[in-house]
Protein backbone atom coordinates (compact mmCIF):
# COMPACT_ATOMS: atom_id res chain seq x y z
CA UNK A 1 0.00 0.00 0.00
CA UNK A 2 1.20 3.55 -0.90
CA UNK A 3 2.70 5.70 2.21
CA UNK A 4 -0.20 7.74 4.64
CA UNK A 5 -0.31 8.95 8.23
CA UNK A 6 -2.72 7.56 10.05
CA UNK A 7 -5.00 9.16 12.79
CA UNK A 8 -7.28 7.62 15.31
CA UNK A 9 -8.78 10.51 17.49
CA UNK A 10 -11.68 10.44 20.08
CA UNK A 11 -13.57 13.84 19.64
CA UNK A 12 -15.85 14.37 16.08
CA UNK A 13 -13.72 18.16 16.58
CA UNK A 14 -10.25 16.49 16.36
CA UNK A 15 -11.41 14.21 13.45
CA UNK A 16 -13.07 17.07 11.81
CA UNK A 17 -9.99 19.57 12.40
CA UNK A 18 -7.43 16.69 10.93
CA UNK A 19 -9.48 15.94 7.85
CA UNK A 20 -9.70 19.63 7.03
CA UNK A 21 -6.09 20.23 7.51
CA UNK A 22 -5.21 17.79 5.37
CA UNK A 23 -5.96 17.62 1.30
CA UNK A 24 -7.16 14.88 -0.44
CA UNK A 25 -7.55 13.10 3.42
CA UNK A 26 -9.72 10.12 4.00
CA UNK A 27 -12.02 9.05 7.19
CA UNK A 28 -11.89 5.24 7.86
CA UNK A 29 -15.20 3.15 8.91
CA UNK A 30 -14.94 -0.54 8.17
CA UNK A 31 -12.54 0.23 5.63
CA UNK A 32 -14.31 -2.83 3.43
CA UNK A 33 -14.02 -0.72 0.77
CA UNK A 34 -11.39 2.13 1.41
CA UNK A 35 -8.68 -0.26 2.62
CA UNK A 36 -9.06 -2.55 -0.86
CA UNK A 37 -9.12 0.92 -2.76
CA UNK A 38 -5.89 1.77 -1.42
CA UNK A 39 -4.43 -1.80 -1.24
CA UNK A 40 -5.04 -1.60 -5.08
CA UNK A 41 -3.77 1.94 -5.67
CA UNK A 42 -7.51 2.53 -7.41
CA UNK A 43 -7.11 5.53 -4.42
CA UNK A 44 -4.67 7.75 -2.65
CA UNK A 45 -4.13 9.44 0.36
CA UNK A 46 -2.17 11.11 2.64
CA UNK A 47 -4.12 10.81 5.47
CA UNK A 48 -6.35 8.03 7.06
CA UNK A 49 -8.58 9.06 10.02
CA UNK A 50 -10.21 6.26 11.90
CA UNK A 51 -13.55 6.92 12.83
CA UNK A 52 -14.79 4.15 15.52
CA UNK A 53 -13.41 5.65 18.14
CA UNK A 54 -15.51 8.46 18.41
CA UNK A 55 -18.31 8.00 20.52
CA UNK A 56 -21.13 9.94 18.81
CA UNK A 57 -19.72 8.26 15.36
CA UNK A 58 -20.60 4.76 16.79
CA UNK A 59 -24.42 5.70 18.22
CA UNK A 60 -27.33 3.42 17.46
CA UNK A 61 -30.56 4.30 19.45
CA UNK A 62 -34.22 5.74 19.03
CA UNK A 63 -35.52 8.60 20.20
CA UNK A 64 -38.42 10.97 19.44
CA UNK A 65 -36.62 11.95 16.14
CA UNK A 66 -36.33 8.35 14.71
CA UNK A 67 -33.43 5.92 14.95
CA UNK A 68 -29.99 7.17 14.96
CA UNK A 69 -27.17 5.56 13.09
CA UNK A 70 -23.79 6.80 13.43
CA UNK A 71 -21.35 7.18 10.82
CA UNK A 72 -19.03 4.06 11.49
CA UNK A 73 -21.60 1.96 13.21
CA UNK A 74 -21.21 -1.89 11.34
CA UNK A 75 -24.09 -3.52 9.21
CA UNK A 76 -24.04 -6.49 11.93
CA UNK A 77 -24.85 -4.17 14.98
CA UNK A 78 -27.20 -2.52 12.61
CA UNK A 79 -28.69 -5.83 11.63
CA UNK A 80 -28.79 -7.06 15.03
CA UNK A 81 -30.84 -4.46 16.40
CA UNK A 82 -34.11 -4.76 17.82
CA UNK A 83 -35.71 -1.84 17.10
CA UNK A 84 -34.34 -2.07 13.63
CA UNK A 85 -35.60 -5.74 13.11
CA UNK A 86 -39.00 -4.78 14.41
CA UNK A 87 -39.21 -1.20 12.42
CA UNK A 88 -36.79 -1.23 9.88
CA UNK A 89 -37.12 -4.67 8.48
CA UNK A 90 -35.88 -3.41 4.72
CA UNK A 91 -32.85 -1.89 5.99
CA UNK A 92 -31.69 -5.17 8.58
CA UNK A 93 -32.21 -7.42 4.96
CA UNK A 94 -29.90 -5.07 3.52
CA UNK A 95 -27.23 -4.89 6.31
CA UNK A 96 -27.44 -8.66 6.37
CA UNK A 97 -26.79 -9.28 2.45
CA UNK A 98 -23.51 -7.13 2.67
CA UNK A 99 -20.55 -9.81 1.43
CA UNK A 100 -20.85 -11.91 4.19
CA UNK A 101 -20.31 -12.04 8.31
CA UNK A 102 -16.43 -11.02 8.25
CA UNK A 103 -17.46 -7.79 6.19
CA UNK A 104 -20.86 -7.51 7.68
CA UNK A 105 -18.46 -7.12 10.60
CA UNK A 106 -16.73 -4.27 10.02
CA UNK A 107 -18.41 -2.42 7.08
CA UNK A 108 -20.34 0.68 8.70
CA UNK A 109 -23.82 1.36 7.13
CA UNK A 110 -22.98 4.65 6.55
CA UNK A 111 -19.54 3.57 4.36
CA UNK A 112 -22.14 1.71 1.97
CA UNK A 113 -23.48 5.60 2.04
CA UNK A 114 -20.55 7.52 1.14
CA UNK A 115 -19.25 4.83 -0.94
CA UNK A 116 -21.90 5.45 -3.11
CA UNK A 117 -21.50 2.83 -5.32
CA UNK A 118 -24.81 2.56 -7.51
CA UNK A 119 -25.19 -1.11 -6.77
CA UNK A 120 -24.67 -0.67 -2.81
CA UNK A 121 -27.46 -2.52 -0.78
CA UNK A 122 -28.19 -0.45 2.26
CA UNK A 123 -29.15 2.88 -0.11
CA UNK A 124 -32.43 1.64 -1.40
CA UNK A 125 -34.04 0.21 1.92
CA UNK A 126 -32.35 4.21 3.60
CA UNK A 127 -34.18 6.25 0.88
CA UNK A 128 -37.29 4.16 1.29
CA UNK A 129 -37.42 4.46 5.10
CA UNK A 130 -37.28 8.64 4.32
CA UNK A 131 -33.05 8.50 5.46
CA UNK A 132 -31.63 11.68 6.28
CA UNK A 133 -27.89 12.32 6.01
CA UNK A 134 -26.38 14.13 9.08
CA UNK A 135 -23.40 15.97 7.91
CA UNK A 136 -20.45 18.12 9.82
CA UNK A 137 -18.19 20.10 9.28
CA UNK A 138 -16.37 22.54 11.04
CA UNK A 139 -18.43 25.28 9.14
CA UNK A 140 -21.61 23.31 11.29
CA UNK A 141 -24.25 20.92 10.47
CA UNK A 142 -26.68 20.60 7.46
CA UNK A 143 -29.04 17.72 7.05
CA UNK A 144 -29.79 16.05 3.39
CA UNK A 145 -32.44 13.68 2.93
CA UNK A 146 -30.71 10.80 1.11
CA UNK A 147 -32.87 10.87 -1.61
CA UNK A 148 -30.81 14.39 -2.02
CA UNK A 149 -27.38 12.68 -1.51
CA UNK A 150 -25.83 10.82 -4.27
CA UNK A 151 -24.58 12.67 -7.53
CA UNK A 152 -22.82 9.80 -9.53
CA UNK A 153 -21.14 6.99 -9.40
CA UNK A 154 -19.14 7.06 -6.10
CA UNK A 155 -20.11 10.85 -6.05
CA UNK A 156 -21.84 12.35 -3.35
CA UNK A 157 -22.66 15.85 -2.01
CA UNK A 158 -19.97 15.35 0.59
CA UNK A 159 -16.95 17.80 0.15
CA UNK A 160 -13.63 17.84 1.60
CA UNK A 161 -13.26 17.50 5.83
CA UNK A 162 -16.47 16.63 5.80
CA UNK A 163 -18.09 14.06 7.90
CA UNK A 164 -21.44 11.99 7.81
CA UNK A 165 -22.27 12.29 11.58
CA UNK A 166 -25.05 9.96 11.08
CA UNK A 167 -28.00 8.62 9.47
CA UNK A 168 -31.55 9.15 10.92
CA UNK A 169 -34.74 7.15 10.38
CA UNK A 170 -37.96 8.62 11.06
CA UNK A 171 -39.80 6.32 12.96
CA UNK A 172 -42.32 4.52 10.91
CA UNK A 173 -46.37 4.32 12.14
CA UNK A 174 -48.07 1.13 13.24
CA UNK A 175 -49.65 0.41 9.97
CA UNK A 176 -46.26 0.56 7.64
CA UNK A 177 -43.81 -1.49 6.34
CA UNK A 178 -40.60 -1.99 4.57
CA UNK A 179 -38.56 -4.65 2.54
CA UNK A 180 -35.32 -5.30 0.66
CA UNK A 181 -34.48 -7.34 -2.22
CA UNK A 182 -31.62 -7.80 -4.81
CA UNK A 183 -30.87 -10.01 -8.15
CA UNK A 184 -27.47 -11.91 -7.54
CA UNK A 185 -26.76 -14.70 -9.76
CA UNK A 186 -25.16 -16.46 -6.71
CA UNK A 187 -26.28 -16.85 -2.66
CA UNK A 188 -23.94 -14.71 -1.31
CA UNK A 189 -21.15 -12.69 -1.87
CA UNK A 190 -21.64 -11.23 -4.58
CA UNK A 191 -22.94 -7.88 -6.24
CA UNK A 192 -26.39 -6.65 -6.83
CA UNK A 193 -27.60 -6.84 -11.17
CA UNK A 194 -30.77 -5.05 -9.65
CA UNK A 195 -32.54 -4.49 -5.98
CA UNK A 196 -35.62 -2.69 -4.78
CA UNK A 197 -36.67 -1.34 -1.35
CA UNK A 198 -39.64 -0.43 -0.80
CA UNK A 199 -42.21 1.08 2.21
CA UNK A 200 -45.66 1.30 2.50
CA UNK A 201 -47.39 3.18 4.86
CA UNK A 202 -51.94 2.84 5.11
CA UNK A 203 -54.78 3.70 6.90
CA UNK A 204 -55.62 1.02 9.26
CA UNK A 205 -58.56 1.51 8.66
CA UNK A 206 -59.89 1.37 5.41
CA UNK A 207 -56.53 0.18 4.06
CA UNK A 208 -55.88 3.50 1.45
CA UNK A 209 -51.75 3.75 1.34
CA UNK A 210 -51.05 7.01 2.30
CA UNK A 211 -47.30 7.34 1.42
CA UNK A 212 -45.45 4.72 -0.67
CA UNK A 213 -41.32 4.72 -1.49
CA UNK A 214 -39.45 2.78 -3.25
CA UNK A 215 -36.05 3.06 -4.23
CA UNK A 216 -33.80 1.44 -6.95
CA UNK A 217 -30.13 0.17 -7.22
CA UNK A 218 -28.27 -0.77 -9.81
CA UNK A 219 -30.21 0.57 -12.51
CA UNK A 220 -29.00 4.31 -12.85
CA UNK A 221 -25.52 5.78 -12.24
CA UNK A 222 -27.26 6.76 -8.47
CA UNK A 223 -29.71 5.22 -6.47
CA UNK A 224 -32.73 6.27 -8.01
CA UNK A 225 -36.63 7.02 -6.53
CA UNK A 226 -39.43 4.98 -8.84
CA UNK A 227 -41.61 7.88 -8.26
CA UNK A 228 -44.44 7.25 -11.12
CA UNK A 229 -45.02 3.82 -9.50
CA UNK A 230 -44.71 5.88 -5.86
CA UNK A 231 -47.90 8.27 -7.04
CA UNK A 232 -49.72 5.62 -8.54
CA UNK A 233 -49.56 4.25 -4.67
CA UNK A 234 -50.70 6.73 -2.99
CA UNK A 235 -54.48 7.34 -2.32
CA UNK A 236 -55.63 3.60 -2.93
CA UNK A 237 -56.25 0.73 -1.49
CA UNK A 238 -53.63 -1.60 -1.04
CA UNK A 239 -54.11 -4.81 -3.27
CA UNK A 240 -52.34 -7.50 -5.35
CA UNK A 241 -53.41 -5.34 -8.68
CA UNK A 242 -52.40 -1.76 -7.53
CA UNK A 243 -49.84 -3.49 -6.72
CA UNK A 244 -48.94 -5.23 -10.36
CA UNK A 245 -49.75 -1.95 -11.36
CA UNK A 246 -47.31 0.09 -9.65
CA UNK A 247 -44.40 -2.18 -10.34
CA UNK A 248 -45.02 -2.27 -14.07
CA UNK A 249 -44.65 1.50 -13.92
CA UNK A 250 -41.18 1.17 -11.69
CA UNK A 251 -38.89 0.56 -14.64
CA UNK A 252 -39.96 4.07 -16.28
CA UNK A 253 -37.48 5.37 -13.21
CA UNK A 254 -34.72 2.97 -14.23
CA UNK A 255 -31.67 3.76 -16.80
CA UNK A 256 -29.42 0.89 -16.63
CA UNK A 257 -26.65 -0.16 -18.44
CA UNK A 258 -26.18 -3.42 -19.93
CA UNK A 259 -22.56 -4.82 -18.38
CA UNK A 260 -21.36 -8.50 -17.46
CA UNK A 261 -23.44 -9.02 -14.85
CA UNK A 262 -26.74 -8.30 -16.88
CA UNK A 263 -28.51 -6.82 -20.28
CA UNK A 264 -30.15 -3.48 -19.53
CA UNK A 265 -33.61 -5.29 -20.51
CA UNK A 266 -32.99 -7.65 -18.08
CA UNK A 267 -32.31 -5.16 -15.58
CA UNK A 268 -35.49 -3.63 -16.64
CA UNK A 269 -37.49 -6.75 -15.76
CA UNK A 270 -35.98 -7.29 -12.40
CA UNK A 271 -36.99 -3.75 -11.01
CA UNK A 272 -40.44 -5.01 -12.23
CA UNK A 273 -40.21 -8.12 -10.31
CA UNK A 274 -38.60 -7.14 -7.46
CA UNK A 275 -40.82 -4.09 -6.96
CA UNK A 276 -43.86 -6.44 -6.85
CA UNK A 277 -41.88 -8.74 -4.30
CA UNK A 278 -41.13 -6.33 -2.01
CA UNK A 279 -44.43 -4.46 -2.22
CA UNK A 280 -45.99 -7.71 -1.93
CA UNK A 281 -43.77 -8.09 1.60
CA UNK A 282 -44.52 -4.56 3.19
CA UNK A 283 -48.39 -6.16 2.42
CA UNK A 284 -47.95 -9.38 4.56
CA UNK A 285 -45.80 -7.43 7.28
CA UNK A 286 -48.50 -4.70 7.80
CA UNK A 287 -51.11 -7.52 7.75
CA UNK B 1 6.35 7.26 6.70
CA UNK B 2 6.96 7.50 10.58
CA UNK B 3 5.96 4.00 12.38
CA UNK B 4 3.15 3.92 15.01
CA UNK B 5 3.61 2.35 18.20
CA UNK B 6 0.36 0.09 19.30
CA UNK B 7 0.00 -2.20 21.99
CA UNK B 8 -2.17 -5.23 21.02
CA UNK B 9 -3.46 -8.35 22.36
CA UNK B 10 -2.81 -11.60 20.20
CA UNK B 11 -3.68 -14.46 21.65
CA UNK B 12 -4.00 -13.61 25.01
CA UNK B 13 -0.47 -12.22 24.87
CA UNK B 14 0.38 -8.32 25.09
CA UNK B 15 2.41 -7.00 22.65
CA UNK B 16 4.05 -3.81 21.77
CA UNK B 17 4.56 -3.48 18.03
CA UNK B 18 5.60 -0.73 16.01
CA UNK B 19 3.80 -0.80 12.26
CA UNK B 20 3.66 1.37 9.84
CA UNK B 21 0.34 2.90 9.11
CA UNK B 22 0.26 1.46 5.42
CA UNK B 23 0.37 -2.09 6.58
CA UNK B 24 -2.73 -4.13 6.76
CA UNK B 25 -3.41 -6.87 10.19
CA UNK B 26 -2.67 -9.37 8.03
CA UNK B 27 1.11 -7.97 7.01
CA UNK B 28 1.71 -7.61 10.92
CA UNK B 29 0.82 -10.86 11.66
CA UNK B 30 2.38 -12.78 9.05
CA UNK B 31 5.86 -10.89 8.81
CA UNK B 32 5.83 -9.07 12.22
CA UNK B 33 4.64 -12.08 14.61
CA UNK B 34 5.38 -14.83 12.26
CA UNK B 35 1.73 -16.23 12.85
CA UNK B 36 1.74 -17.89 9.63
CA UNK B 37 -1.25 -19.14 10.12
CA UNK B 38 -3.46 -16.64 9.33
CA UNK B 39 -3.13 -17.09 5.08
CA UNK B 40 -3.24 -14.51 2.51
CA UNK B 41 -5.64 -15.44 -0.53
CA UNK B 42 -7.45 -12.62 -2.61
CA UNK B 43 -6.16 -9.25 -0.36
CA UNK B 44 -9.59 -8.12 -1.17
CA UNK B 45 -11.72 -9.60 1.46
CA UNK B 46 -13.71 -12.30 -0.73
CA UNK B 47 -11.83 -15.39 0.11
CA UNK B 48 -11.50 -15.27 4.06
CA UNK B 49 -8.37 -17.16 4.50
CA UNK B 50 -7.18 -14.26 6.42
CA UNK B 51 -10.00 -14.86 8.66
CA UNK B 52 -9.00 -13.52 12.57
CA UNK B 53 -11.12 -12.86 15.67
CA UNK B 54 -11.04 -9.42 16.31
CA UNK B 55 -12.70 -8.24 19.92
CA UNK B 56 -14.72 -11.35 19.98
CA UNK B 57 -15.80 -10.87 16.05
CA UNK B 58 -14.67 -12.67 12.80
CA UNK B 59 -12.82 -9.81 10.22
CA UNK B 60 -10.60 -10.78 7.14
CA UNK B 61 -7.38 -9.23 8.17
CA UNK B 62 -6.37 -8.57 4.92
CA UNK B 63 -8.60 -5.58 5.19
CA UNK B 64 -7.54 -4.43 8.51
CA UNK B 65 -4.83 -1.75 9.10
CA UNK B 66 -2.21 -2.74 11.84
CA UNK B 67 -2.85 0.73 13.33
CA UNK B 68 -6.22 -0.12 13.52
CA UNK B 69 -5.74 -2.97 16.25
CA UNK B 70 -4.25 -0.74 19.00
CA UNK B 71 -5.82 -1.55 22.32
CA UNK B 72 -8.11 -4.65 20.87
CA UNK B 73 -8.08 -8.21 20.91
CA UNK B 74 -6.75 -10.41 18.02
CA UNK B 75 -7.18 -14.28 17.63
CA UNK B 76 -5.60 -16.06 15.33
CA UNK B 77 -5.84 -19.81 14.59
CA UNK B 78 -2.80 -20.56 16.67
CA UNK B 79 -4.93 -18.99 19.06
CA UNK B 80 -7.64 -21.25 18.68
CA UNK B 81 -6.07 -24.30 20.43
CA UNK B 82 -5.80 -24.65 23.91
CA UNK B 83 -2.15 -25.04 24.28
CA UNK B 84 -0.86 -28.43 22.25
CA UNK B 85 -4.27 -29.79 22.62
CA UNK B 86 -6.59 -28.92 19.27
CA UNK B 87 -10.14 -27.20 19.76
CA UNK B 88 -13.38 -29.24 18.25
CA UNK B 89 -13.38 -27.91 15.43
CA UNK B 90 -10.08 -28.42 14.52
CA UNK B 91 -10.48 -32.29 15.57
CA UNK B 92 -13.34 -32.74 13.78
CA UNK B 93 -12.06 -30.84 10.34
CA UNK B 94 -9.20 -33.42 10.42
CA UNK B 95 -11.71 -36.86 11.42
CA UNK B 96 -13.47 -35.66 8.29
CA UNK B 97 -11.22 -34.94 5.91
CA UNK B 98 -12.48 -31.65 6.17
CA UNK B 99 -9.59 -29.95 3.33
CA UNK B 100 -7.03 -30.90 0.68
CA UNK B 101 -4.92 -28.27 -0.06
CA UNK B 102 -5.35 -26.61 3.45
CA UNK B 103 -5.34 -23.50 2.42
CA UNK B 104 -8.34 -22.38 3.42
CA UNK B 105 -8.40 -24.27 6.46
CA UNK B 106 -7.15 -21.67 9.09
CA UNK B 107 -9.92 -19.67 7.94
CA UNK B 108 -12.76 -22.14 8.35
CA UNK B 109 -11.50 -23.09 11.17
CA UNK B 110 -11.71 -19.85 13.02
CA UNK B 111 -14.97 -18.89 11.55
CA UNK B 112 -16.40 -21.72 12.21
CA UNK B 113 -14.95 -21.42 15.99
CA UNK B 114 -17.05 -17.83 15.95
CA UNK B 115 -19.90 -19.15 14.57
CA UNK B 116 -20.50 -22.04 17.37
CA UNK B 117 -20.09 -19.73 19.55
CA UNK B 118 -22.74 -17.34 18.80
CA UNK B 119 -24.68 -20.49 17.93
CA UNK B 120 -23.65 -23.88 19.38
CA UNK B 121 -26.17 -25.96 17.04
CA UNK B 122 -26.22 -24.11 13.58
CA UNK B 123 -28.87 -25.71 10.76
CA UNK B 124 -27.32 -27.01 7.62
CA UNK B 125 -28.18 -23.55 6.05
CA UNK B 126 -26.90 -21.55 8.92
CA UNK B 127 -23.66 -23.50 8.64
CA UNK B 128 -23.15 -22.40 4.59
CA UNK B 129 -24.38 -18.58 5.47
CA UNK B 130 -22.09 -18.42 8.23
CA UNK B 131 -18.94 -19.80 6.03
CA UNK B 132 -20.33 -18.19 3.33
CA UNK B 133 -17.17 -15.43 3.30
CA UNK B 134 -14.51 -18.45 3.02
CA UNK B 135 -13.89 -19.73 -0.26
CA UNK B 136 -12.73 -23.60 -0.83
CA UNK B 137 -10.94 -24.41 -4.50
CA UNK B 138 -10.80 -27.79 -3.25
CA UNK B 139 -13.39 -29.67 -1.48
CA UNK B 140 -16.50 -28.67 -2.93
CA UNK B 141 -17.36 -27.96 0.68
CA UNK B 142 -19.69 -31.08 1.52
CA UNK B 143 -16.75 -32.24 3.50
CA UNK B 144 -16.39 -28.92 5.69
CA UNK B 145 -20.23 -28.65 6.39
CA UNK B 146 -19.52 -32.45 7.77
CA UNK B 147 -16.25 -31.34 9.88
CA UNK B 148 -18.60 -28.59 11.33
CA UNK B 149 -21.95 -30.41 12.37
CA UNK B 150 -19.71 -32.63 13.66
CA UNK B 151 -17.97 -30.42 15.78
CA UNK B 152 -21.42 -29.23 16.91
CA UNK B 153 -22.06 -32.70 17.92
CA UNK B 154 -18.97 -33.15 19.99
CA UNK B 155 -19.88 -29.48 21.57
CA UNK B 156 -23.13 -30.90 22.61
CA UNK B 157 -22.13 -34.77 23.72
CA UNK B 158 -19.54 -32.76 26.38
CA UNK B 159 -21.53 -30.34 27.27
CA UNK B 160 -18.80 -28.01 26.60
CA UNK B 161 -19.04 -24.60 24.74
CA UNK B 162 -16.15 -22.96 22.72
C1 LIG C 1 -15.98 -9.19 -0.22
C2 LIG C 1 -16.84 -7.97 -0.24
C3 LIG C 1 -18.20 -8.10 -0.47
C4 LIG C 1 -19.01 -6.96 -0.49
N1 LIG C 1 -20.34 -7.13 -0.71
C5 LIG C 1 -21.16 -6.06 -0.76
C6 LIG C 1 -22.56 -6.21 -0.99
O1 LIG C 1 -23.07 -7.33 -1.12
N2 LIG C 1 -23.33 -5.10 -1.07
C7 LIG C 1 -22.80 -3.85 -0.91
O2 LIG C 1 -23.57 -2.89 -0.97
N3 LIG C 1 -21.49 -3.68 -0.67
C8 LIG C 1 -20.66 -4.73 -0.60
N4 LIG C 1 -19.30 -4.56 -0.38
C9 LIG C 1 -18.76 -3.21 -0.27
C10 LIG C 1 -18.53 -2.69 1.17
O3 LIG C 1 -18.37 -3.73 2.08
C11 LIG C 1 -19.67 -1.78 1.63
O4 LIG C 1 -19.81 -0.71 0.74
C12 LIG C 1 -19.46 -1.27 3.06
O5 LIG C 1 -20.69 -0.92 3.63
C13 LIG C 1 -18.52 -0.08 3.16
O6 LIG C 1 -18.46 0.34 4.51
P1 LIG C 1 -17.08 0.55 5.29
O7 LIG C 1 -17.44 0.99 6.64
O8 LIG C 1 -16.24 -0.64 5.17
O9 LIG C 1 -16.49 1.76 4.43
P2 LIG C 1 -15.01 2.32 4.33
O10 LIG C 1 -14.24 1.46 3.42
O11 LIG C 1 -14.47 2.61 5.67
O12 LIG C 1 -15.35 3.71 3.62
C14 LIG C 1 -15.96 3.76 2.33
C15 LIG C 1 -15.85 5.20 1.81
O13 LIG C 1 -16.68 6.08 2.55
C16 LIG C 1 -15.91 7.06 3.24
N5 LIG C 1 -16.51 7.16 4.57
C17 LIG C 1 -16.76 6.12 5.43
N6 LIG C 1 -17.43 6.56 6.52
C18 LIG C 1 -17.61 7.89 6.34
C19 LIG C 1 -18.26 8.90 7.13
N7 LIG C 1 -18.87 8.61 8.29
N8 LIG C 1 -18.26 10.17 6.66
C20 LIG C 1 -17.67 10.46 5.46
N9 LIG C 1 -17.06 9.55 4.68
C21 LIG C 1 -17.04 8.26 5.11
C22 LIG C 1 -14.48 6.56 3.22
O14 LIG C 1 -13.55 7.62 3.22
C23 LIG C 1 -14.45 5.79 1.92
O15 LIG C 1 -14.26 6.65 0.83
C24 LIG C 1 -18.46 -5.68 -0.31
C25 LIG C 1 -17.09 -5.55 -0.07
C26 LIG C 1 -16.27 -6.67 -0.03
C27 LIG C 1 -14.82 -6.51 0.24
S1 LIG D 1 -6.86 -12.65 1.86
FE1 LIG D 1 -8.25 -11.59 3.09
S2 LIG D 1 -10.15 -12.25 2.37
FE2 LIG D 1 -8.78 -13.17 0.97
S1 LIG E 1 -8.78 -27.30 0.76
FE1 LIG E 1 -7.81 -26.29 -0.88
S2 LIG E 1 -8.80 -24.36 -0.84
FE2 LIG E 1 -9.91 -25.46 0.57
Amino acid sequence: MADFEFAAPVELDEALRLLSGTPGSRPLAGGTDLIDQLNAGRRTTGLVVDLKRIPVLMRLDVDGDGLHIGGARSCTDVQQHSAVRADYAGLAEACGLIGAVQIQNRAAVAGNVCNAAPSADTIPALISLSAHAIIRSQNGTRDVPLDEFFIGPGQTVLNDGEILEELVLPTPPDSSASAYLRFIPRNEMDIAVAGVGSYLEVDPNSKVITRARIALASVAPTPVRAREAESHLEGKVLSDEVIDEAAALAPNSASPISDVRGSAEFRLELVKVLTARTLRKCAERIG
Amino acid sequence: MAKIQITTTVNGDERELLVEPGWTLLRMLRDELLLTGTKEGCSNGNCGACTVILDGRTADSCLVLAAEADGREVTTVEGIAFGAELNVVQDAFMQDASMQCGFCTPGFIVSTTALLRGNPAPAEDEIRLGLAGNLCRCTGYDKIVKGVQDAAASLEKQGARL
